[in-house]
């Protein structure tokens, strides 16, 4: 099975151990993994702040460089909801203001092929174990995007739970947003960093060691948070840990 | 809207204030979470309630695309009924409307039933101006307005206050409105609900004219819908002689059998309850009504406009118009719970508030501009608004509004608006960025230079970043970008 890798921008810059971790996760699973080197950002930072028109060539970029491929698999529940959610809409009020002619059969043709880790691993390969090692007590995070947006459900604590040697603990109060929310966490700081504080407190108070998530934006305002503190646990995301094998531990 | 609200800080300052309160926050977090939980659970009990919610939102939108239909329907049914109707476009009409009517009747007092459409208009204000004493009598409300206070709840308007505190409002201030707080007045729930029930009593039994709004107007039959909890709305609508109705236009509901979906919904979303224990109807005066003293001799409907039908034109926003004021929303929403209901500036809080008051009142203050941004588009209040009102969806179309300016209706006249001040700065970011992101040539050069620069990483960021790292971390960049990886590790593949 052929598919393509929807890094995110985030991931390009800050997190290329996620983008490292699910080639290593989906060649393990047999999956033929290609990263079309056209691609860069889905356009949400742009849209969600009102900047509608600035995100037209984005989608015009991420539908064009994965044209082709049956499936594009993406680490990120946010990005991933853009797509599905969104581009139809961008794209009709594109044309409709007499831009981006082709726009909406461009990103039609996408939005069905575009799968969030989880749901690829669970739906399109049928895999809950994915005979990942990870020797820790884990809490799991469902950003907002992932819970509410794509509806992921359990898919993630399921992958989590088949893990050898994880201890998968609940997380008080856990759909409820971190605050980072984009932008929000710059224009609105104070409420941003209560809301991530009260998360952290929460995520402290369960006694695991690791943090997980599958939507690196939302790690990278509570890790900040738990480096700040100093905190002992750390922030990881979902496809480190079901990369993590006994032969190559995550480090 | 109202004068009290004028001269606010835009969000992110009002709610600063807030999130520093240890004593608001754990009163809201507390009152939040109580109702949110029951509200779930008296949601699941029905079966069928992803139905029901289709429903009242096919309903509402059934309603709106036809308005100017089922008001002039409403005129005739309430008129039939032996009711008088008046229009009033705006907030200084209604208040015209309704000091004039009071006025005329040649009392000074009126008593109150909780009602957002007057708080929207600020009636009491205009009615003090005009020599007329208004005395709320919803229990939240009236700790409110003795408390010198303003509403920072659709629902609960004193949910920000604890009962010590409430104790201490009545003590204080009932003496100086009518009857003082009873010697010894403690902080039990029981013993301030008595207070404040003597204190009202006296009010009801005085009065000779009523004000109320109402949930819901009935076009087929004239019929006006009050759901309260408390019982007072029932003695403020059924004791006077002369009633006064302030309604938003957004209000009526086609036929009476309609009402069975919101006697299901809004009770269960707002209150948590299965029924509201008093819902109110009354259509006109009635044949009863009148002759033998039972009921109101007069009944007068102001039909609220304010923004409404600016907002109707509005093909996104105006799912906005759909609501119930159930306030579910509110509960659910984590932002409203750190920032508490002061700092939206508007009667209307909490993400509904966000997306409401820009539009009644458009984007052009600093308070209002701010509103569309005040949300993480988590998509929780989605999730619980009995009639599926996609909040995020309109707070993004706002944003649009605000950051980039484009076409609105404003009382009736279609106009371009130029973008909110103060974005200037980010829409040339926006650009860059997008500049950046379109030419991966020039991403990966600048991801790279990010890689070399890794071990400058700052602590604290200047300028905008600063809110950044005033509480967090920067993440640490990483040796190289996941493209550069790529190419190099599995690169002769591709």
């Amino acid at each position: 099975m052929r598919a393509a890798l929807f890094v995110t921008c985030v991931n390009d810059a800050l997190y290329p151990r996620t983008g490292i971790a699910v080639v290593r996760l989906l060649e393990r699973l047999g999956v033929d993994v290609d990263f079309p080197a056209a691609q860069s950002c889905c356009g949400q930072p742009q849209y969600n702040t009102g900047y509608r028109r600035e995100s037209e060539p984005l989608l015009r970029r991420t539908a064009e460089a994965f044209a082709g491929y049956p499936y594009v698999v993406t680490p990120s529940g946010s990005c991933a909801a853009m797509v599905r959610a969104h581009y139809p809409r961008i794209a009709r009020l594109a044309e409709q203001e007499g831009r981006g002619s082709g726009l909406a059969a461009l990103t039609g043709d996408l939005v069905p092929r575009v799968h969030e880790l989880t749901e690829f691993l669970v739906d399109v390969l049928g895999v809950t174990d994915v005979g990942a090692y990870f020797p820790h007590t884990v809490t799991y995070h469902p950003s907002c995007h992932g819970l509410r947006g794509l509806g992921l459900g359990d898919r993630p604590r399921r992958l989590l739970a088949a893990v050898k040697g994880l201890d998968l603990v609940e997380l008080p109060g856990a759909e409820e947003c971190c605050g980072f929310g984009g932008t929000f966490a710059v224009k609105n700081p104070d409420v941003s960093a209560a809301m991530g504080t009260d998360k952290i407190d929460s995520a402290v108070g369960t006694g695991a060691d690791v943090l997980c998530g599958a939507d690196n934006s939302c790690l990278a305002h509570l890790g900040g948070i738990l480096r700040r503190r100093g905190e002992a646990m750390r922030a990881l995301h979902l496809a480190e840990i079901l990369a993590s094998t006994e032969e190559e531990p995550l480090r | 809207m109202t004068g009290t609200f004028m001269g606010m800080p835009a969000f992110p300052e009002a709610a600063r204030e807030a999130v520093g309160d240890g004593a608001l926050r754990a009163n809201l977090r507390r009152a939040t979470h109580t109702i949110r939980d029951k509200r779930a659970r008296a949601v699941a009990e029905l079966a069928d309630w992803d139905r029901l919610r289709a429903a009242g939102k096919a309903v509402k939108d059934h309603t709106l695309r036809h308005l100017d239909r089922y008001l002039l329907r409403l005129e005739e049914s309430v008129t039939a009924a032996g009711g008088t109707v008046h229009w009033a476009a705006d907030a200084d009409e209604a208040n015209r409307i309704v000091t004039g009517l009071v006025l005329a009747t040649g009392h000074r007092e009126v008593v109150k039933v909780k009602s957002m459409a007057t708080q929207e208009i600020g009636l009491n204000e205009a009615l003090e101006a005009a020599g007329i004493a208004a005395y709320e009598t919803d229990l939240a409300e009236l700790i409110v307005q003795l408390g010198h206070d303003r509403p920072s709840h659709i629902l609960v308007p004193a949910i920000h206050r604890n009962r010590a505190e409430i104790r201490d409002i009545f003590e204080a201030e009932m003496g100086s409105w009518g009857l003082p707080a009873p010697d010894g007045l403690g902080d039990d729930p029981r013993e301030l609900a008595e207070a404040a029930r003597l204190h009202l009593r006296e009010k009801f039994l005085r009065a000779k004219v009523g004000v109320c709004g109402a949930n819901f107007m009935v076009a087929e039959t004239g019929t006006m819908v009050v759901f309260e909890s408390e019982g007072n709305g029932r003695m403020c609508l059924t004791l006077p002689e002369t009633l006064i109705s302030v309604v938003g236009i957004e209000k009526v509901v086609p036929t009476f059998r309609d009402l069975e979906i919101f006697l299901q919904t809004l009770p269960r979303s707002s209150t948590a309850e299965r029924m509201n224990p008093y819902t109110t109807m009354w259509t006109g005066l009635g044949p009863s009504r009148g002759a033998d003293g039972d009921g109101p001799s007069a009944f007068h409907l102001v039909l609220l406009d304010n923004g409404r039908t600016d907002t109707l034109a509005d093909a996104v926003g105006r799912q906005a118009l759909r609501c119930i004021r159930c306030s579910a929303c509110l509960n659910v929403c984590p932002v409203y719970e750190r920032a508490g209901g002061h700092a939206y500036g508007s009667v209307y809080p909490g993400p509904i508030g966000a997306i409401l008051s820009p539009q009644l009142r458009g984007t052009g203050s600093e308070i209002d501009a701010s509103l569309p941004y005040a949300s993480t588009l988590c998509g929780a209040c989605y999730e619980v608004c009995p009639v599926a009102i996609d909040i995020p969806e309109v707070l993004v179309h706002l944003r649009e509004r605000v950051a980039q300016g484009g076409p609105v209706t404003r009382e009736g006249i279609r106009v371009r608006i130029r973008p909110a001040h103060g974005h200037t700065a980010e829409r040339a970011a926006m650009r860059a960025a997008r500049l950046l992101l379109d030419h991966p040539g020039a991403l990966r050069a600048g991801e790279r230079l990010l890689a070399r620069a890794r071990r400058l990483r700052p602590r604290r960021l200047p300028g905008p970043g600063r809110a950044w790292t005033d509480t967090r971390d920067l993440p640490e960049p990483p040796p190289q970008p996941f493209r550069d990886w790529w190419a190099r590790e599995r690169g002769g593949r591709a």
